[in-house]
């Protein structure tokens, strides 16, 4: 990659738990545990993982809704990371988020119009009426009526009001969209408009996407790149196609075998991972997925094994002692 | 073919609401086989729960109610039983596991304490051998420790633990059906292949059949010997599970088809999508339902709703073209 958008290096984001009866911080969360990426202009960024594993933190880390614990985040050759809410505001409006539940993120007594010119408001730009055509503008590209201005988000539907979240986080021309779990509570039918939506902007736009979502198969579909989280690391990335054909990772090979494939004729004996996550506050020692690897060796749950090119391709790193 | 354990016929289930009656199912029908796992499968709003509900005679009071249809298991019609025959047969013999596993635990007590509460009111055990009984059971749903976490509450688990719980109070007694209603959606990947895998484990060893609700068209192919499809309250087509993948009669399934991602479609390409909106149920067209959404329809498409016919001996559709298409 010649260059990125977005540079992230080593992010830490350690929450303190409370405990006791003087609720004295005495152990962390460590929900994003040193994490490094890059994002090129026009590219998708696929991130995946299990149910709480840091991803949406990570994201909310890189759209500075949380201040991260240590590292640094460079976008358009800045470092943001410690930027203050004046200095931030000209990056920010280059950097949105699509939450997973539009009903939560839309607020439910602000009409259509005024949810999607919010985001203008707050930069100061335009005027009154240059903002309601941008409103319009805006409508037609996520393919909504231009009569959805006066109605609220309550009378649409969960794909519909997906695209109004759509139509804000694009209404300040941004250069980076998050997008998390975009299409997760939407209906097949409806996801696939939706990823529809996602790629022509893209194309349009030469949108960066980092691109959270649980569901492989959506996942292949829209990224370029690919990185799978675990407690809080990513323990392997590289391109897209290359990941699903050629998984080192233990951890990404069971990912890829527990995506059920809507194909009767392939009912095939899958290899399952027993065991829950581990809880983030007492992680295990060592590699992380040492509790449920079935190639786990003696010294996995002693030495923490580190992201390596180990492979042909060199964009293509794992983080697990059977590289070695 | 093994013979039908539960037969819904002809079922019609409405709600009062304020704005006047809704038919939210009409004229459902299908069997669901000994051993065997049945998928029901359709848009969000289609009736699927509904349809479960209505299987259990578990309807929101008074809203709720069924008007028309049988629902026959082994040989009773479910819709005339006396609501405390009903009761004995719910959690023994035909036992649910609902669309979000907190709503059915109770979070004031303890995991051990729900699934003895199961075993008391419809085994002959003392208290001790439902305790040893309940162990077991979470035992065999993959819970590990499993006389520890008897005395802990459902906040204490995780997503995919809470959901194994609601299984094993879904199991406790052996039912000889079990409805799933959207067992996995809320839980990610690795756990929900898991919970498929127990239930399919647990099925052989049991002999039980399956109702399984979803939306994920991977999960039906993949657990699936029959599946029913509903549109808007009505079921559009069923079949085996091949008729259904290798040879979708109806539009709107054919649709559905065509829209999924799968590992081997080429990244960025534009998927197919289904236009449009499913009608409401309180303006439903006179005609095929799918009308305002379907690429084949015609004018005669409008006139009247298309019958079930049969494709093959295993497979209906309810479609006027679908010989044309
Ligand atoms: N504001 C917060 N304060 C304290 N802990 C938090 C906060 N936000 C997230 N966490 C914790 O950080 C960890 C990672 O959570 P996160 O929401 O990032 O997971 P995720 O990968 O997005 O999961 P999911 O797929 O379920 O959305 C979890 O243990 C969570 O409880
Ligand atoms: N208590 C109720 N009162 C009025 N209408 C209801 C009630 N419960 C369900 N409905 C209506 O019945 C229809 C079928 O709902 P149902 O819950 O069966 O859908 P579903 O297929 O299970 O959808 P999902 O995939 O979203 O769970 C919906 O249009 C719904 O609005
Ligand atoms: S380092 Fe060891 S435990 Fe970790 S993934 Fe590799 S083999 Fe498994
Ligand atoms: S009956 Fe007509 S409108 Fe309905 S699915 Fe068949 S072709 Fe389409
Ligand atoms: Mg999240
Ligand atoms: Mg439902």
């Amino acid at each position: 990659m010649s260059e990125s958008l977005l540079k992230v290096r080593d992010l830490k984001m350690h929450f303190p738990v409370k405990e006791g009866i003087f609720l004295r911080a005495s152990k962390f969360n460590k929900a994003v545990d040193g994490v490094s990426l890059d994002i090129a202009p026009g590219e998708t960024l696929g991130l995946v993982g299990e149910s709480g594993c840091g991803k949406s933190t990570l994201g909310r880390c890189i759209t500075r809704l949380y201040q991260p614990t240590a590292g640094s985040i460079e976008f358009r050759d800045q470092d943001i990371t410690h930027l203050g809410s004046n200095a931030l505001k000209p990056q920010r409006q280059h950097i949105q988020m699509i939450f997973q539940d539009p009903m939560e993120s839309l607020n439910s007594r602000h009409t259509v119009g005024d949810i999607i010119q919010e985001p203008l408001i707050v930069q100061n730009i335009g005027d009154r009426a240059s903002r309601a055509k941008r409103v319009l503008e805006l409508l037609n590209i996520v393919g909504l009526p231009a009569r959805s201005v006066t109605r609220y988000p309550f009378e649409f539907s969960g794909g519909q009001r997906q695209r109004i979240g759509i139509a804000r986080a694009l209404a300040l021309n941004p250069k980076l969209v998050i997008c998390d779990e975009p299409v997760s509570a939407l209906d097949v039918s409806i996801q696939s408009q939706i990823l529809n939506l996602l790629i022509e902007l893209q194309q349009e736009f030469n949108l960066s996407y980092l691109f959270i979502a649980h569901d492989l198969a959506v996942v292949k579909h829209i990224s370029d790149r690919i990185a799978i989280m675990y407690l809080g690391k990513i323990v392997e990335s590289g391109r897209s196609e290359e990941i699903y054909r050629n998984a080192q990772h233990p951890y990404t090979q069971s990912l890829i075998a527990a995506i059920p494939v809507p194909d009767p004729h392939r009912k095939v004996q899958r290899q399952i991972i027993s065991g829950d996550v581990p809880s983030p506050i007492a992680p295990p020692s060592g590699c992380t997925f040492h509790p449920r690897c079935p190639s786990a060796m003696s010294r996995c749950s002693q030495d923490i094994p580190h992201l390596d090119s180990p492979m042909t391709d060199k964009s293509h790193l794992v983080s697990c002692h059977l590289m070695d | 073919m093994s013979e039908a354990l539960l037969e819904v016929s002809h079922l019609v289930t409405e709600f009062d609401t304020d704005e006047g009656v809704v038919r939210a199912i009409d004229d459902v029908s299908f069997a669901a086989l000994a051993g065997e796992t049945l998928g029901i499968v359709g848009e969000s709003g289609c009736g699927k729960s509904v349809t479960a509900l209505s299987i259990m005679r578990l309807l929101p009071q008074p809203m709720g109610k069924i008007t028309d249809g049988e629902v026959l298991f082994k040989g009773r019609d479910l819709t005339q039983l006396p609501l405390t025959e009903m009761q004995k047969i719910r959690g023994a013999d035909i036992s649910m596991v609902f669309q979000e596993p907190m709503t059915a635990l109770n979070p004031v007590h303890t995991i051990g304490r729900q699934i003895t509460e199961v075993l008391l009111l419809h085994r002959n055990y003392t208290a001790q051998e439902a305790i040893q009984e309940a162990v077991k059971i979470l035992d065999r749903v993959g819970i590990p420790s499993p006389d520890i976490r008897m005395g802990e509450y459902p906040h204490q688990l995780s997503g995919g633990m809470r959901q194994r719980v609601v299984i094993a109070i879904a199991l406790a007694c052996n039912p000889s059906l079990l409805i799933a209603d959207e067992p996995t959606t809320a839980l990610d990947v690795t756990i929900q292949a898991q919970i498929l895998e127990l239930i399919k484990e647990l099925q052989s060893d049991l002999g039980m059949s399956v109702i399984l609700i979803t939306h994920d068209l991977g999960v039906i192919a993949e657990t699936c010997d029959h599946v029913v499809v509903m549109y808007a309250g009505k079921v559009v087509e069923k079949g085996s599970v091949y008729d259904l993948f290798d040879n979708p009669a109806h539009p709107y399934t054919r649709g559905l088809l065509a829209s999924i991602p799968r590992l081997d479609t080429i990244p960025k390409a534009k998927l197919s999508v289904i236009d449009g909106m499913v009608p409401g149920l309180l303006d439903l067209p006179q005609g095929c339902r799918f009308e305002n959404r379907c690429p084949h329809s015609q004018p005669s498409c409008t006139h009247a709703s298309p019958l079930i016919e049969q494709v093959s001996t295993s497979h209906e559709v309810s479609c006027f073209r679908w010989q044309d298409l």
